[in-house]
């Protein structure tokens, strides 16, 4: 699968150059740089602490970084809020899932949509015409396009705190796939899940990527490296807050460096099969 | 819906021929498929499926179009006159056009159960000989896949369901659409040779090859005709007439002869319409939205019921609990007249209508029960507590009893005329005696044309004309037939009576903490049972107790759930004679489990099978011995073990 899927050749979607943040005296990112092109799984690995989920958060705007760029599409994004960040395209799923426990699946992934909806307060107080229209149309989406994909028809009207962790970061990842994004970012999506919904998860994710309707470039941090090899195009290895390789999984595996920092110690990130 | 003094189901029997057609030897499924629906065109809905979350109706005009292309791509890919088709997934309109399609065609279909393990699959595939294989999506295209090359007589894979194929580029795959494209076009070089190919059939010739799931060895394939399944269904509407308007919700694997029965046999004929929900996961949910007139399930779908009803009362307030407690009692009462004939006294009626209001109406629209007017159970027996409690609640089950080979049913009880120990009488045209050994034999023409290349088993099973069930039986004083077990299942207790173990299984299942149970004693000094808890409402049970747990394997040895289940038991054997009663049991560490060839994919106990692999439990159980060592490894669907180590405790049960 690794060798016959090869995505990427595309043109640069998301640029970090030189990225610094520091928290205090700790140094999370120390000079990161990295290219993401259009369609590609590119993932994020790393030791605990190796300041992966600082770089997520820059991406995607809840840290703005001390030092360095951040272009997406082109377009330096450096001083824009993560909702700029979500209207351009990017969204993201939560290494502890973020959803709203008391609301229905149906409803959690609607409010993943709420950048396509144009009708204002006004009509949506009357809620004839136009904006009935309009939600008949998002639910359409949603039903077709991430319900079925995701396989959650059965659980549509459960509350979301009610139901499994597995399916809880089944709710996010439609959640965010509800905003049709350009660039998702996936934080340990695989984390906390048993084998068979580990296998759904990594389908779901080549699905998107791959799929004509979606084509979605990812970004993934990810501990199984068993999955990491197997789905991504290119992986990025951090290590306190300094890159060690970026290149495609088997340069990363033949990376002695890599093999010396992080995959030797095969007792903690051992892949689960 | 229901008035005061008369339950629905308490309409008159109707003796005169259904409004259905005519059934000869002339006609096949497929000219009933033609005619029906060019008779109900595009006015009148067929099928509907729940897509996207909307119920999707599908026309005759529709079905008829999508099963002429589908049967006319068959024939350019090269089916010819006889030749199988096998067809796996789940239940949905593709499925039952690829059927129809294949029959249309002048094929035969040959159904698998969706959750076939790969031996199963190459099996049946190679035994019958099968040329197509029409798979729902993904999942069955790589079972079909991983036997290809071990089936050289199949040359083609359908699939339907697009969704992860777009990796797939073996020229051997072929979508279900493409098929129709290819119809479509030899529709055009050569119009009217649909109509022909139906024509030529004849309802003598085979239509279906049926592998029956076989408790005790491989699966024999019987052969049955159009017209065994036409005329089954004729007889059975005959006695239980439908309505065009009825609706029926399709939801049990169409490799099981009952969803056969209910989707060709019955429902071609009266024309009612077939529903089918939108996932299996939703099935239960989408039985309630669509409230059917008619339904056919195993027993264990009506104790997952009664199960759902038992969890939800423990987890009700206190005045719910009440008002439940006070309508099952007048319900029960009210069957209990009813199953003795005796009449309702009009206070009674009365009190049973409170109920209804009170509880049974919402309890019925909960269940998806609220319109059915005949529910029939078959396929394996049934315990009384829950045959009770459907009546009890006003639901007019009816256990139904037949055999694939009799292209389904053969007998079943009339309207006003139940015993829940008996199966009821047979349905028209159909004879029964019983052999001096007590084996069940019935004729009918419904009874099938023999094991497909098994000569010998035929011999076995048909014998001028009479169909040997290998079921034992008789004929009490009202004509019902009483079913024992399967010859070799019936069990001799230490006082030399004749027992039948399933009763007692069923029994015990009635709790809704157990899920299963295996109930050994033949030829022994005392009866001993082996119990497979219920992992979510005995969990939740323990939830509630604050006792901690991590796998169904702890759970299962804690001994407060030892308690529960001697309780349970202890209920069980009260009514019992004091030989059958069990005396010691254990909670098994596992559920049986179909994949482990345990249970058959109807779910019914392989006890020799069980008996060999457990065969150290069982000297346990029969020694004085207080816990049993067991050391095993468990598979998993995907091919993955585990090894399991572990001590299962025994509880001996002391006379109170």
């Amino acid at each position: 699968m690794a060798e016959t899927k090869r995505n990427g050749d595309g043109d640069t979607l998301l640029e970090l150059t030189d990225i610094h943040m520091s928290f205090g005296k700790v140094k999370a990112l120390n000079g990161v740089s990295l290219k993401v092109r259009k369609g590609e799984i590119h993932s994020v690995i790393g030791p605990n602490g190796a300041g992966k989920t600082v770089m997520m958060n820059c991406v995607n705007g809840l840290y703005h970084p001390q030092r360095g760029d951040i272009f997406f599409k082109g377009r330096r994004i450096n001083r824009l809020r993560p909702y700029g960040r979500a209207r351009m395209g990017i969204s993201r799923t939560f290494q502890k899932v973020e959803v709203f426990g008391g609301m229905t699946v149906l409803d959690n992934i609607r409010l993943g949509r709420h950048i396509h909806f144009k009708s204002g307060i006004l009509n949506g107080a009357i809620y004839k015409g136009k904006t009935a229209r309009e939600e008949i149309e998002h639910r359409a989406f949603i039903e077709q396009e991430i319900i079925d994909l995701l396989e959650i028809e059965h659980i549509r009207h459960k509350p979301v705190g009610m139901l499994p962790y597995g399916l809880q970061k089944r709710v996010e990842l439609g959640r965010a796939l509800a905003l049709e994004p350009d660039l998702l970012i996936l934080d340990e999506p695989l984390a906390g899940l048993n084998l068979e919904e580990v296998e759904d998860m990594a389908r779901f994710i080549l699905d998107v990527n791959e799929e004509k309707r979606w084509q979605v470039t990812c970004l993934l941090v990810e501990h199984d490296m068993g999955v990491v090899m197997d789905l991504s195009d290119r992986v990025f290895v951090l290590n306190f807050g300094n890159m060690i390789i970026d290149g495609t999984p088997r340069e990363v595996q033949n990376n002695p460096e890599v093999i010396n920092a992080y995959l030797g110690q095969e007792d903690l990130y051992a892949t689960r099969r | 819906m229901r008035t005061l003094a008369k339950r629905t189901y308490m309409q008159p029997e109707d003796k005169t021929q259904p409004a259905g057609p005519r059934i000869t030897k002339d006609l096949t499924i497929p000219k009933l498929f033609f005619s029906q629906a060019k008779k109900f065109g595009k006015d009148r809905v067929a099928m509907r499926e729940k897509e996207f979350g909307i119920w999707r109706p599908i026309t005759w005009q529709h079905y008829l179009e999508n099963v002429k292309y589908f049967a006319l791509g068959l024939i350019r890919l090269g089916l010819r006159e006889g030749d199988k088709v096998a067809m796996i997934g789940d239940n949905r309109p593709e499925g039952l056009w690829s059927e129809m399609a294949t029959l249309c065609a002048r094929g035969v279909g040959v159904w698998l159960f969706q959750d076939c393990l790969i031996d199963e699959v190459r099996y049946i595939i190679d035994h019958s000989d099968s040329r197509f294989l029409v798979g729902e999506g993904q999942e069955e295209v790589d079972k079909a896949l991983s036997v290809f090359h071990e089936c050289p007589k199949l040359e083609k894979i359908i699939w339907d369901d697009p969704k992860g194929m777009r990796n797939y580029d073996q020229d051997y795959l072929i979508s279900f659409k493409e098929v129709q494209r290819l119809g479509k076009e030899l529709d055009r070089e050569k119009p009217g040779l649909f109509e022909e190919l139906i024509a030529k059939g004849h309802g003598d010739e085979v239509a279906l090859l049926f592998y029956t799931s076989g408790t005790t060895s491989l699966p024999k394939g019987a052969l049955l005709s159009h017209y065994n399944m036409l005329s089954m269904g004729k007889n059975l509407m005959t006695v239980d007439p439908c309505l065009e308007t009825d609706d029926y919700v399709s939801y049990l694997p169409f490799a099981w002869i009952g969803e056969q029965m209910m989707s060709i046999s019955c429902g071609l004929q009266i024309g009612y319409t077939i529903n089918f929900p939108e996932d299996p996961a939703t099935a239960h949910e989408n039985i309630r939205e669509i409230g059917p007139h008619v339904m056919f399930a195993p027993p264990r779908m009506y104790e997952q019921m009664t199960r759902t009803v038992q969890v939800k009362y423990l987890d009700a307030s206190w005045i719910k609990r009440n008002c439940y407690e006070l309508s099952t009692k007048i319900g029960y009462h009210a069957a209990d007249l009813k199953f003795n004939k005796k009449p309702v006294p009009w206070y009674w009626t009365l009190m049973e209508w409170l109920a209804f209001i009170i509880v049974q109406k919402k309890l019925k629209d909960h269940l998806g029960l609220s319109r059915v007017r005949n529910a029939y159970t078959g396929g394996a027996a049934m315990g009384p507590d829950h045959f009770r409690f459907f009546h009890s609640i006003g639901v007019n089950l009816k256990q139904i009893y037949g055999q694939t080979e009799i292209a389904g049913i053969s007998f079943v009880h009339r309207n006003g005329d139940i015993k829940f120990d008996t199966v009821g009488i047979p349905i028209t045209e159909t004879e029964v005696k019983i052999a001096e050994d007590g084996e069940i034999l019935t004729r009918s023409p419904s009874v099938f044309l023999g094991y497909y290349k098994n000569p010998e088993a035929t011999e076995k099973a048909l014998k001028d004309g009479w169909l040997h069930s290998d079921d034992k039986g008789f004929i009490d004083e009202d004509g019902h037939l009483v079913v024992f077990d399967r010859s070799k299942d019936v069990m001799t207790l230490r006082d030399g009576r004749l027992f039948s173990p399933q009763y007692l299984e069923t029994r015990l299942k009635f709790s809704p903490y157990l899920k299963d149970s295996w109930v050994i004693g033949d030829g022994r000094e005392y009866v001993v049972a082996v119990v497979c808890i219920d992992y979510s409402v005995a969990g939740k049970w323990a939830d509630e107790k604050k006792i901690t747990y991590t796998s169904y394997t702890e759970l299962s040895q804690k001994q407060e759930i030892y308690n529960l289940v001697e309780k349970q038991i202890r209920q069980a054997n009260r009514d019992l004679p004091e030989a059958a009663r069990v005396h010691r049991f254990l909670n098994l560490y596992k559920e049986f489990d179909p994949d482990d060839d345990e249970l058959t994919r109807t779910r019914k106990l392989r006890r020799t099978f069980v008996t060999k692999r457990y065969e150290e439990i069982v000297n346990a159980l029969y020694s004085d011995k207080e816990y049993v060592h067991i050391d095993t490894t468990i598979r998993y669907e995907d091919g993955r073990e585990s090894q399991i180590k572990t001590d299962l405790y025994i509880r001996t049960i002391e006379d109170s």
